[in-house]
Order: structure tokens, then sequence, then C-alpha cells
């Protein structure tokens, strides 16, 4: 091979390398995209398909029962416009209490109950999650209408 | 009174800053050395006044002074004295007094240690830093200022976060403020030697150890950070790709890349425009890490304000700064002439390969980090990226990394024979694969492919790096001096292999369960026996908390009594969990208190990490091999030139 030809090669495999590269990370982007939506929002039946999501509001008040002897916890999440029970097992963070915000991570089981892997933590009393605000916000608004 | 002095230091420091990032451009721009005298004073100045802001700052918080705004949200007469210090910097605009105090003495240790350099280089450079200054200055006072009063004053401040009321919070926000705003040195360095249109060889060796010094703080900042995430947020886990771990990692990568790219620039005089480019890249991350923490746009743990006009501010900061650097870049691109040219097998292209990864890596980063961001801008919902995209986009290019940065720090500048590189490493490699594939099977019963890829690339990493070193302890006769700088390398290279090996083991082997126990329950995880004996309540100076007791037994034996605590803050009444940690140099046991389950029953996080602790030891040591890099012989000699006569170079002035 003359030296052109070898550079050419070498230019050619590193593009393919960054082409299979680019073509990994996209799709794991793809895969690992976590959309966020409100009780209304799964009421109205946006949440397209059995994929992982967001679900975020507030722990309706009085709603969070525990097994008996077990790690499962039982609560509501609303937007005070629609509700959707969630099931977690675990340890539960620091900051969950009835009446405050919360995010989950999980999928909705085929009863409409939303299983939840995750129970998001947020370290600040006050701190209120942007998209909870934002989905009580239009929660509101819709309720005025 | 006090407070509107600490005002007024700050008004008179953005004068003194604004002076000294005119005066002296004018001066190197028309050759006048009377304006370029005044580069040194003005940082002084500025330094005298920003200091003094800082301590009346620091003044209020001791006084309990509950007028200042700042002081009551972030401070508590209850506050333990050691916190009080630490909460000048627990709220956002402290935080930013920090950070310029940080710049300031950035600019005065770059204004000391400079002496031997061209006056005309060093006034750009000063020069280069005031605008940096300027635009931050500017920022506090305008939208942030920390001596805002309230009126009336609070009887009782509202506390620091009590998150932040630990040790390795203290330390953390200043390591990786001093790395942030150390690679402010390297971007003025870079400016400067645009405007002047000298960058060559000298250029880059004086920029060099401020970039090494940069960053091995911000290696320390982020360890830390990760440490205390990993202890303090409770739950066990030491990375979460969290946007604002993103934004102080990607700084980072840049400034790894930058490092290399200099050290090529320095040798062989090429690269030139490349590690221009990183340099002003790396200080626009750190930018926009800080655009991202503070401007509130985060969903994060981190981001105390949300006010959208700081957000709006430090972008076009940013906007000004980095395009400002950009347009200047593409405006003298033609001057950048390599000295010289390389062979595909050499040290270049290994370093040329370093930083085409390195650069990808951020990049996917970036990408994962902004995203979202712009989604949310544009309206078309809302949406996060999980952990796994990170995990994936970060190993594929870090991989390739560890195993060519073997290989590369035994390659020769300029050209090398193939052959000559495969005899040298043969054997560290084939006993990199017979560990990395036997030592896990022999301490853990099972490995898998990726765990084996992982460790082997530790061992390979750690082996080639103490190749050099090792050899010459075997046959010091005829084995070659090691410079400072060489160690430095080698010990920084170890590092990277310790963490890969801390990373990857306690990823693979990582024992955790959550359960309920109850008190006298006794229970086996990962080969250790657990005893809970119950749960009683204690005080804190500034909390109420009830501590767990857990006996940790290995084979019947006692091992340790941990206690960890669930505390509730009695100002803010807000939970924390404190996890009880027996650590060793092998493994973490790890436990935390989660809920109360009702008749005396508690749940309960157990984790067992092994090796977790080689993560902040790897990072540890590749900042001592920065250390040493910094301080080798060459960066402390003055250059011959500078020495001879006075510094004016011949075409530096007045460029057309």
């Amino acid at each position: 091979m003359t030296p052109r030809r070898r550079r050419m090669v070498l230019v050619g495999l590193v593009l393919a390398g960054i082409v299979v590269s680019a073509a990994l990370a996209l799709r794991a982007f793809q895969l690992n995209l976590q959309y966020f939506f409100s009780p209304t929002q799964v009421a109205e039946g946006e949440v397209a398909d059995a994929r992982n999501f967001r679900l975020g509001g507030m722990v309706l008040e009085d709603s969070v029962v525990r097994e008996e002897g077990s790690l499962t916890i039982n609560f509501v999440v609303t937007d005070y416009l629609h509700s959707v029970p969630v099931e977690y097992t675990g340890v539960l963070p620091d900051l969950f209490q009835e009446g405050k915000g919360v995010v989950t991570l999980g999928r909705m089981d085929p009863s409409g109950r939303f299983v939840a892997e995750q129970v998001l933590a947020k370290h600040d009393e006050n701190y209120m999650p942007p998209e909870v605000a934002e989905a009580l916000e239009q929660a509101r608004e819709r309720e005025q209408l | 009174m006090i407070p509107e002095l600490g005002q007024f230091a700050l008004v008179l420091a953005l004068c003194l800053g604004l002076s000294q990032a005119v005066l002296p451009l004018v001066g190197a721009h028309t050759g006048r050395r009377d304006l370029m005298a005044l580069a040194r004073p003005a940082a002084a100045g500025q330094f005298v006044f920003v200091v003094l802001a800082y301590i009346v700052l620091t003044q209020a918080f001791l006084a309990d002074d509950f007028s200042v705004r700042y002081v009551a949200q972030n401070s508590n007469t209850e506050l333990p004295v050691a916190y009080k210090f630490a909460a000048v910097w627990g709220g956002h605009e402290g935080s930013l007094l920090l950070w310029i105090m940080i710049l300031a003495v950035w600019t005065l240790a770059v204004a000391a240690a400079s002496r031997g350099q061209p006056a005309v280089f060093t006034s750009r450079v000063i020069g280069v830093l005031g605008i940096v200054s300027v635009g931050v200055l500017a920022f506090t006072l305008f939208t942030s200022n920390p001596f805002d009063r309230l009126i009336p004053s609070a009887v009782e401040g509202n506390d620091l976060n009590p998150l932040l009321q630990d040790p390795a919070m203290v330390a953390h926000p200043p390591m990786l403020y001093i790395g942030y705003v150390g690679l402010a040195v390297p971007f003025a360095f870079a400016v400067a030697a645009l405007l002047s249109g000298r960058l060559d060889k000298d250029w880059a060796r004086w920029t060099r150890p401020w970039a090494v010094i940069a960053w091995l703080f911000l290696t320390i900042g982020i360890a830390l950070g990760s440490w205390w995430a990993y202890y303090e947020l409770g739950w066990g886990g030491w990375w979460f790709w969290d946007p604002v771990e993103n934004a102080s990692f990607m700084p980072w990568l840049m400034g790894t890349a930058l490092l290399h790219s200099l050290a090529v620039t320095e040798r062989r005089g090429i690269f030139k425009s490349w590690t221009v480019l990183l340099a002003i890249a790396a200080f626009s991350l750190s930018l926009l890490g800080t655009f991202l923490v503070r401007s509130g746009v985060l969903i994060s743990v981190h981001a105390f304000a949300s006010d959208p006009t700081r957000g709006l501010f430090i972008l076009m900061l940013l906007g000004l700064i980095s395009g400002g650097a950009l347009l200047l870049y593409a405006a003298r691109a033609r001057l950048m002439v390599a000295e010289g040219g390389f062979r595909l097998l050499s040290r270049e292209s290994f370093l040329m390969a370093n930083n085409i990864l390195l650069v990808t890596a951020t990049g996917a980063v970036l990408f994962g980090t902004l995203y979202p961001l712009f989604l949310d801008a544009l309206g078309l919902g809302k949406i996060s990226v999980g952990p796994p995209y990170f995990n994936l986009v970060f190993l594929l290019p870090m991989l390739p990394l560890a195993l060519l940065l073997g290989a590369g720090m035994h390659a020769w500048w300029m050209k090398m024979k193939g052959v000559a590189l495969v005899r040298k490493l043969a054997w560290p490699a084939g006993l990199a694969v017979a560990f990395g594939i036997a030592l896990p099977l022999f301490l853990f019963g099972r490995t898998s492919f990726m765990t084996a890829i992982g460790v082997i690339a530790g061992f390979w990493v750690c082996g080639a790096a103490l190749l050099d070193p090792l050899r010459r302890l075997l046959r010091p006769k005829q084995g070659m001096r090691l410079t400072r700088a060489h160690w430095g390398m080698v010990l920084a290279h170890c590092g990277v292999g310790i963490f890969i090996l801390g990373a990857t083991v306690t990823s693979a082997y990582n024992v955790e369960t959550d359960r309920g126990v109850s008190p006298g329950d006794r229970w086996e995880t990962g080969g250790y026996e657990f005893v809970f004996r119950g749960v009683r309540d204690v005080q804190g100076p500034n909390f109420d908390a009830v501590e767990g007791e857990v006996e940790l037994l290995r084979n019947g034996e006692f091992v340790a009594l941990l206690t960890p605590q669930k505390r509730v803050y009695r100002v803010q009444q807000s939970p924390m969990t404190e996890a009880a940690i027996d650590g060793r140099i092998h493994r973490d046991v790890f436990v935390a208190l989660g809920d109360s389950l009702g008749g005396g029953a508690w749940s309960m996080r157990i984790q067992i990490k092994p090796l977790i602790r080689f993560i902040w030891y790897g990072c540890a040591i590749m900042a001592l091999g920065g250390l040493l890099a910094a301080t080798d012989r060459r960066y402390r000699r003055v250059p011959e030139r500078a020495r001879a006569g006075p510094a004016i170079e011949p075409g530096a002035v007045g460029e057309a």
C-alpha cells in the first residue's frame, strides 16, 4: 500500500468508528429519555407506551398507607384535578411528606396504578420541583375554565 | 454600618477592576510602558478590597447580623462557629463573592510569578483577568448583592441548609471554585497570546503549571463533592450524572485535554490552535457551569436561586467572554503555524487520540445535560436524561482512552518503531490481563465481561505508569533519571488506574438491600452479620435525632458498632439522614436509617461496597501527581531571554 492509501484507510476507519459510536450514543439517548407527566396528563391518556416516565405532583394528604411489616408503601399523587395511586417498595427519601411535592420514576401497571422504582429526593423544605409547580399551575388554570 | 463598608469595598474593587481591565491592554497595544506598569498595582488593589468585602461578610456571619438579608437566610445563632465561616459561601451571593476573591488571588499569583516574562505579555494576561473580574463583580453588585439589608431586621436567622453542615461540604465549594476560576488563567494566557500573535513554546511553558494547578484543585473539588454525596445524601451512590455534577465535570474533562495538548505544544510547537481552543472551551464551560448551577434552570439540589435576570446576565457574560475570545481566535488563526510534524506512531499521535476522546466525552455529556433545557425552553415537553445514557457515552470513549494511555506514556516524540513499543509493554499487558481476569474470580467468585475489561484497564494503566520507576529501581545503573514532572505523570496516571479499579469493582460487586428490622433482629448481608439493637433519642447543637445502633460482625466476631441517625434540624424542621459507615481500605459497610415502621421497627438500607475508597484515593493521587508536575524545575527557571535584557518582543507590539 502506498502511504497515501494507508492514510485513507486509516481515515476511513476513524470515520467508521465515529459513525458507530454516534449511532450507539443516540440510541442510548433515545432509550434513556424520561418524560415527565402530571396526573392530569396521565388521566387523559397522554402516556403513550409502557415506558418508564416521571410522575410528579403533590402527595395527597392522608393517603400514605404502609403495608404492615413490609417496606411497601402506597400513596396518591395529585395535581388536585386528577390523581394517580402509587406503590413503592423501599426506603423513602428524607423529604417525602404528605402535602409536599414529589417526583417519582416508574411505570403504570395494567390496573392503573403507578409502580415507582424511585422516589426522588429534593433537599430543601420549601423546594418545589419546577415541573410539579408548573403541573399544579396548569391544573388550576384548567379548573377555572 | 459595617456591611455598607463591604458594599463600598466591592464598588471600589469594581473600579480598580475596570482600570485593570482597560489600561494594561491599551498600554500593551500602544506600547506605553506607564500604562502597562499599572497592571500589577491595579490587581493588588482589587485584591485588597475584595478581601476586605469578604472579611466584612464573614464578620456579619460571626456577629449574627440578621439585618443583612443574606446572613438572615443562611445562618442562625445556634449554628456552630465553624459552619458560620462556611456559611459565607453557603448561598448564591456569598459563593459569588468567594469566586471573585479566588480570582483576585489567582491574578495576584500570576502577577507575582510572571516577573520574568515580557511586560507586554503579562499586562495582557492581567488585563484579560481584569475583564473576567469586572464581569463577575458587576454581576454580584447588580443582581446578587450579599450586603443587601433586610428591613426590618430578622430576630433569628433561617439557618444554613442542613445538608451543607458537614466537613466535606465546607471544603468542597472552595476547592471546586479554585479549580473553576483557575481555568481563567490558561484562558487569559491564550487570549493574551492571540492578542500579541505570539503562540510559541514559551507561551505553552508559562501556561502549563497554571493549567495543572487549576486542574488539580478541580480534581480535589469534584472528588470531595462525590464523597460528600456518598455519605451525606444518604443513599450510597457516588456519582449521579446530576446536571450540577456534569457542570463541574465538563471543565475537568476539557482541562485534562488541555494539559495533554499543552504538553505537545510545549515540547514540539504543534497543536497550537487546538490548545488555544481548549483553553477557551475549558473556561467557557466553567462559566457555563456557573450559569447552570446559579440560574436555577436546573432541577437540582444546588440551585438555590431561581431568578431569570441572573441567568440572563451570566449568559450575556458568557457570550461576551467566550464569544469575544472565539472571534479573536478566528481573526488570528493564520498566526498559528506548526513548527514540526510527526509520524503516525509517536507520542503526539497518542496525545491527539487522548484529546479527541476527551472532547468527544465532553460533547456527549454536554448534549445530555443541555438537551432537556433546550426542549423545555422551546416548550416541547419536560424530559430528563437517565444515568444509563451518560454511563454509556462516557465509557465508550474512556475505554479506548485507558488502553491508549498505557502505551502513550512509553511512546517517543516524533516517531517510534512499533516493535520497540510492543516489546516494552508486552509484560505489563500480559500481567494486567491475567490479574484482571483471575483476581476478581479468586476474590469474589464471579466476573463478567465488562468487569474483566474494567479491572484489566485499571491494572494496565497502573502497571504501565509504574513501569519506568520499577525498571529504574531494579536496574539503577542503566535507568534514566526521572524528572519531577515525570514522577507527576506516573502518579497521576496511577491515580487514574486506581480510580478505574475502584469504580469497576464497586459497581460490579456492590451488595445493597432495603429491609425492615425490629430491635433484636439478626441477619446476614454480603458475608457480614448485623444485629439491630434499637434506637434512642440524641441531641445535637441545632438538631434532634433518632440514633439506631447496629452491631456489625464477621464470622461471629465483632467488627464495629454503627450508629446511623435520622436528624431533624430545629430551625428549618427538615429531616436528614446521616448514614453510618464502617470504612476500610478494601470495603465500606454503609447503613442508613429509613422510616419508622411502627412498634420499634425501622426500615434500613444496608450496603457493602468493595473498593469504593479507591475512587477518592485515585483522585487524591491524581491531584498529587499534578502538584509534582506543576512544581517541576523547568517551570521555576527564569528563561534566558528575559534575564538578558528588556523584555520587548519584536512583533509583539502593534500587531497588524
